[in-house]
């Protein structure tokens, strides 16, 4: 297997040549923040959590760790006084541009946005409040749809696209008026494509997508389940 | 020339209030308002939002009495789903209550009230605190936190945080009672005992001594309101509405929440963030009725349980049957503590509340759904309309502050009277104003759906409405 050398926070490494900054640097027991990335499904480098800077020689370079390939000498820093601050300004624009109440939502306790806050040391958010109106959507039989809680992640369009064949979600609008469909615009309960499979909830890192009936701090995350389906698909391993 | 005393704002309650205090030319009382000033707008901002999640968004409504938010949005919910609670659920909600009441009334008679008949109406106003009481009798002091912690591990213990939990649902509660904490309130319920017991010996061995205050903090004749069990005995979770006039005639019993609008309405005034609730059968402002532990003690045919039901009878017999005067409150409230420790007792060895069966789960069912408990502050409604498939439409809260409204203005106005001649305000006038209005341990962040601590500042206007003279008072 043909490796290339890489040096990450000044250790030397040896990574495939097929990986990326964030895989090289977990094989190595290096920790990278990230948000949008999920194993199993592609790196689309939306939230640009896990940004690193590349040593180059014309000055550091700001790349997404997700999905920059690895090269043969790369230098690169995971975490430095610029990065964790651009980490948290990240995660408070996050947070002033959806309507995030933590105090009283499904996944409180059980949130990855949550939890990234914690770790880049975020105790308020210093940008003003949008307070967009959202809306929610119950439509589905099983599950719930809350905009406010959306980071764009896109978490639920890949997992459904690409390990359920569904594609059930797209991404409408631009910019801050951007927003996560099912079908085509139309209410989730609506959509013949979705096969109920619950991938899309169990991906999504805040309470955006919750089963239905759940109460504040009730809805935790099971993503072992979305591991098994993408591994059994390699491995046919089928239940069924 | 008329004249007007401000109070602003008004100490040792919960949110924020103050008083207007109006003097005819003759520098006589014509009139006291006590306004409530926080605004936040809960029943606006909850449209929208999924019914099953309402328990959690409503307890946010307030630090003090979470829990019962709490339970009254369970009990909306449970109509909404259109099921009937496993029977651990309804225990262990009965449970929870007992303990927040407990605490809330602890709260409001060792740390906010008992300083002032304790300490003295007159004493110094920086030391006439749960501090001041501190130092002058650490042992009593020590009770009464110890006391207020029995029901708040309670809340613990039941909802895994004492403020703010998510425990009970639509449909009944997440988890049923654990072994240790099953122990933990056993362990502490003789100390409890002999709390309330204790404090319900120093406060009838005062009474003798506050007749003044029994006479003027809203001794008045009005409507007592609450919740009664199905043999009229004393009720904080299920049961039916009742309502008793001042003298223990029952003039509407076996009241259904469901039917609210009918017998009660809401009136707005323009100077103050809190509605003001009336028995809509004798019309606004003659509806006048009062709520909490007064009312309770007042319209039950007993406690149901033995200590209590003593407890009870000596009471009646030392307010002459139906208690009227607002100062009364104090006493009500610590039969109330004293009740709900006997029945947590009895719950606490019941089999039930360690079932494993505590949910049932279902999808909406009623479009619409109102719910009733037992606040510790009186009797507290939430009313929801929701969509087919769940998405809150509409939202009212009456809250138990809410109801005590006339009554508590009532109340200002007859201390005011009784106290203040001319245009000078007597020295520990304001403290007695603001006693009265502690009688009912009101809650303003609840009663507006408000946040705030309670500050008071007193007014005083001339007839042309131009402010004579104020004292302001900060939050102590």
């Amino acid at each position: 297997m043909a490796v290339k050398r890489i040096k990450i926070n000044g250790k030397t490494i040896s990574a495939r040549v097929d990986e990326s900054i964030l895989e090289a640097a977990k094989d190595a027991d290096i920790h990278i923040p990230t948000l949008c990335h999920l194993e199993g499904v592609k790196d689309v480098a939306a939230c640009r959590v896990c940004l690193v800077e590349l040593e180059t020689p014309s000055g550091n370079r700001l790349v997404p760790a997700c999905v920059t390939q690895i090269e043969d000498g790369m230098s690169i820093k995971t975490h430095s006084p610029k990065l964790n601050e651009y980490r948290r300004m990240i995660v408070e624009l996050l947070f002033a541009e959806g309507n995030h109440v933590c105090a009283v939502c499904v996944v409180n306790g059980n949130c990855e946005l949550q939890n990234l806050a914690i770790e880049v040391g975020m105790d308020h958010s210093r940008f003003e409040y949008r307070f967009p109106v959202r809306e929610v959507d119950l439509s589905h039989n099983s599950f719930g749809k809350d905009q406010n809680r959306c980071i764009f992640c896109t978490r639920c369009v890949r997992v459904c696209d690409e390990i359920e064949g569904a594609h059930v979600w797209d991404v409408a609008g631009r910019g801050y008026k951007s927003s996560i469909i099912s079908g085509l615009n139309q209410p989730w309960g609506t959509v013949d494509a979705c096969t109920e499979c619950g991938k899309c909830v169990q991906s999504c890192p805040t309470g955006a997508l919750f089963k239905k009936g759940s109460a504040v701090s009730e809805m935790e995350k099971d993503q072992s389940t979305l591991e098994f389906l993408v591994n059994a698909r390699q491995k046919h391993e089928w239940t069924r | 020339m008329s004249k007007t005393v401000v109070i602003d704002p008004v100490t040792r309650i919960e949110g924020h209030a103050k008083i207007s205090i109006f003097l005819d030319d003759q520098g006589e009382v014509s009139d006291a308002r006590f306004h409530v000033v926080e605004f936040r707008g809960f029943e606006r901002f909850c449209e929208g939002r999924p019914m099953y999640e309402m328990a959690g968004i409503t307890s946010r409504i307030c630090g003090i009495c979470p829990v019962s938010h709490l339970l009254a949005s369970a009990k909306t919910g449970d109509k909404l789903l259109g099921v009937e609670i496993p029977i651990a659920g309804e225990k262990l909600r009965r449970m929870m209550n007992l303990a927040q009441i407990t605490q809330s009334h602890a709260l409001s008679f060792f740390h906010l009230s008992s300083p002032d008949f304790l300490l003295g109406w007159d004493s110094d106003p920086a030391t006439r605190n749960v501090f001041g009481l501190m130092a002058a009798d650490p042992d009593l002091a020590r009770m009464g936190i110890r006391l207020r912690q029995f029901g708040q591990t309670i809340l613990e213990i039941l909802g895994t945080k004492k403020i703010h939990s998510a425990w009970a649902v639509p449909g009944g509660v997440r988890t049923p009672l654990s072994n240790e904490g099953k122990q933990w309130i056993k362990d502490r319920l003789p100390e409890s005992r002999e709390a309330i017991n204790t404090a319900l010996k120093l406060f009838k061995g005062l009474l003798p001594k506050l007749s003044d205050e029994v006479a003027v903090f809203g001794k008045f004749p009005s409507l007592f309101m609450g919740l009664v069990g199905k043999n009229g005995e004393w009720e904080h979770y299920g049961g039916h509405l009742r309502f008793v006039d001042s003298n223990g005639k029952i003039i509407a019993d076996n009241l259904s929440e469901d039917d609210y609008q009918d017998f009660i309405g809401e009136a707005v005034e323009p100077w103050s963030y809190l509605k003001f609730p009336y028995y809509k059968p004798l019309g606004y402002p003659d509806g006048i009725y009062r709520v909490g532990p007064l009312a309770r003690v007042n319209i039950c045919n007993q406690m149901g349980t033995e200590a209590a039901d003593k407890e009870l009878f000596e009471f009646r017999c030392l307010s002459g049957g139906v208690a009227t005067s607002s100062f009364f409150y104090h006493y009500a409230r610590l039969i109330e503590i004293l009740a709900a420790i006997e029945q947590i007792e009895q719950l606490v060895d019941d089999p039930d509340v360690q079932s494993p069966i505590t949910r049932a789960k279902a999808e909406v069912n009623q479009l619409e759904g109102i719910g009733v408990s037992e606040a510790p502050r009186g009797t507290l409604f939430h009313h929801y309309q929701v969509d087919r498939q769940g998405l809150i439409q509409k939202v009212n809260l009456i809250v138990a502050t809410g109801n005590n409204n006339l009554a508590m203005n009532k109340t200002v106005k007859q201390i005011a009277q009784y106290y203040i001649h001319g245009e000078e305000i007597p020295e520990g006038f304001l403290n007695r104003v603001e006693a009265g209005i502690r009688c009912y341990d009101p809650c303003l962040s609840c009663s507006t759906h408000a946040a705030g601590q309670m500050p008071l500042q007193i007014q005083l206007f001339d007839s042309q409405g131009t402010i004579i003279d104020e004292k302001i008072r900060d939050s102590i």
